[in-house]
């Protein structure tokens, strides 16, 4: 089967400057959010920016749902392609209003649906009452979301988005991620989420592509590669873990909801969410402690039996135990000293208490 | 008041620097776009050439345009062997003199508002389905409009005002090449002060009304802008 024929994301991109590699082979699954994550300087940007064409580096290849964009003497221009980007700045244009800019795109792109994605971008992003705005009167936070919704308004195929919240303020990033939370359930369409924000990636990503150094070391669904123990990022002090659940039964008496994954019931404080509706949690690595026999005077609410799977030391006194519960991977701090008095090695049988847990969604 | 002649001299004068602004328009605007973009390693020399009429007598400038349009310049005679007639001391002759004139106060300006602007509006508009022509019209030209303004002002102000290259390449045919600047000159060495004086003080409102409305435009936009 030849590249152009899989759907999907396909980049193969080398490039090679004095202070800078970036040397990629990379596919990417055609829905959902795949976040991009690594520090800065890894090439994520220019990844990003080579996708979209606003970079041609020669012996680049890139195919995107059965199109190709870029191979040998072939480089469809950037305007040809059906992107949305989202750049770091908001970067609207100065001279026309709101409602000026959301139109910009969908006037160049002819496609049936125009109307509609530029609807849906207004109500998605809540901007209808800036539309008749000019930019220099929106605050940094409400420019980023007319950006965004410019960005979704001519129905694009895919949306890039290049560290959208990065030069937002820690209020302007609450402010924000909501609705991006939103798009990650309303859209369609894939997402490429370049950040080097844990916090973001953990909120949004469905897949990621870590990247160091202009190197590719990981790739998969994100809970598969946070809890990677060869990976850096699950010996990082935040190493946490990210379960999907659904929200199983309200319990007024406690003021508490019940959700529900393959490997057990979560309780956490009430939430103001639908029955059966999708919920993620994360578990701090930190806040995961075990058990051999299931505690029941304790407490803490949140036990689930799992099985050890792999052990990796850190510096110190620490060590990080990877386990599963029924499949679904876990992260555990513990000390050397917890692991040999409870004898633990692949296989054994635990139960984790999870101290507390973090609704993202 | 203004005589006759003096009235056909002005309106030569503004016929001139309105064609000449225009042409500047048109031929500025490519190429203060290809400065303010090109990475070309020798591009120095190019705004080294279009930045000599500053400082430059103008008689030189005038000079050098007399012998190249003149019957025996590379360009009249040119113009000779095809049948057509020398363009020094005609009206033509004079916009292609107030054209290099002014090419500096048309292209400087416009070279930095087009820088000012920078990449990133551009590579927007690409995103968002603009071919490199539309991402100019739409983006690059209305973002620059201040750097028109002032250069198209500038252009303007400056061909009104010029004298040296006109005096060498124009002659000084009244109805025909005889401009206001000229017509100045003329009425001093009369001794005809009343209608110099007119002149001059024509000349002097103009121009500054002119830059009032470059320096009051721009100011204002600044305050607008991001």
């Amino acid at each position: 089967m030849s590249i152009e024929s899989e759907l999907g994301i396909y980049a193969q991109f080398k490039v090679a400057h004095n202070d800078f590699a970036l040397d990629v082979d990379l596919k990417i699954p055609e829905q959902g959010v795949t976040a991009i994550f690594g520090p800065s300087g890894s090439g994520k940007t220019t990844l990003l920016r080579s996708i979209a064409g606003l970079e041609n580096h020669p012996n680049g290849l890139m195919t995107f749902g059965g199109l190709t964009w870029q191979r040998k003497d072939t480089f469809v221009p950037t305007h040809l392609r059906s992107i949305g980007y989202v750049f770091q700045e908001a970067s609207l244009f100065t001279h026309l209003n709101v409602k000026a800019n959301l139109e910009y795109g969908g006037k160049r792109r002819a496609t049936s649906n125009n109307c509609e994605g530029l609807e849906q971008a207004v109500e998605l992003l809540g901007i209808r009452h800036l539309l008749a705005r000019m930019p220099s009167t929106l605050s940094g936070g409400e420019r980023q979301r007319v950006a965004i919704a410019r960005a979704l308004a001519s129905s694009p195929k895919i949306l890039l988005m290049d560290e959208p919240l990065a030069s937002l303020d820690h209020v302007r990033k609450q402010e924000i991620m909501p609705f991006l939370e939103s798009l990650h359930r309303a859209l369609k369409i894939p997402i490429l989420y370049v950040s080097h924000s844990i916090d973001e990636v953990m909120r949004l990503a469905d897949q990621l592509v870590l990247l160091d150094n202009g190197k590719v070391i990981a790739t998969g669904p994100v809970n598969e590669v946070l809890t990677q123990l060869d990976l850096p990022i699950a010996s990082d002090e935040d190493a946490a873990t990210l379960i999907e659940t659904t929200l199983a039964a309200h319990d007024e008496e406690y003021q508490l909801s019940y959700l529900d994954f393959i490997g057990g019931r979560i309780s956490v404080p009430l939430l103001d969410t639908q029955i059966g509706s999708e919920v993620r949690i994360r578990i701090a690595a930190r806040d995961v402690s075990l058990t051999l026999q299931h505690q029941r005077e304790t407490s803490i609410l949140n036990i689930f039996p799992a099985a050890v799977d792999q052990i990796e030391e850190l510096a110190g006194a620490q060590v990080m135990v990877r386990l599963l519960a029924a499949g679904v991977p876990i992260l555990a701090r513990l000390t050397h000293k917890s692991v040999a008095l409870l004898n633990l090695r692949p296989g054994s049988q635990v139960f984790v208490q999870a101290k507390s847990v973090a609704i993202l969604s | 008041m203004f005589n006759h002649s003096d009235l056909i001299a002005l309106t030569i004068t503004l016929k001139l620097a309105l064609i000449a602004t225009l042409v500047l328009l048109v031929l500025g605007t490519p190429l203060a776009w290809w400065l303010a973009r090109s990475k070309w390693r020798y591009k120095y020399l190019l705004e080294a050439a279009i930045a000599l009429p500053l400082i430059l007598p103008p008689t030189v400038l005038g000079f050098y345009l007399l012998l190249a349009l003149g019957p025996n310049g590379m360009v009249g005679g040119a113009l000779g062997a095809m049948g057509g007639r020398p363009l020094a001391f005609t009206f033509t002759g004079l916009v292609i003199g107030s054209v290099f004139y002014s090419l500096p106060f048309v292209v400087q300006p416009l070279q930095n508002a087009f820088a000012a602007i920078g990449k990133r509006p551009m590579e927007v508009a690409a995103t968002l389905g603009a071919s490199p022509i539309d991402r100019f019209f739409s983006v690059a030209m209305p973002l620059a409009r201040p750097g028109f303004v002032t250069a198209a002002v500038l252009g303007f102000a400056h061909a009104i005002g010029e004298f040296g290259v006109v005096l060498m390449i124009g002659g000084n045919i009244p109805g025909e090449t005889q401009v206001v600047s000229i017509a100045i000159y003329d009425h001093v060495e009369s001794l005809e002060y009343a209608n110099a004086h007119w002149l001059s003080a024509g000349l002097l409102v103009l121009s500054f009304g002119l830059l009032v409305v470059v320096y009051a435009y721009n100011g204002k936009f600044r305050a607008l802008r991001l």
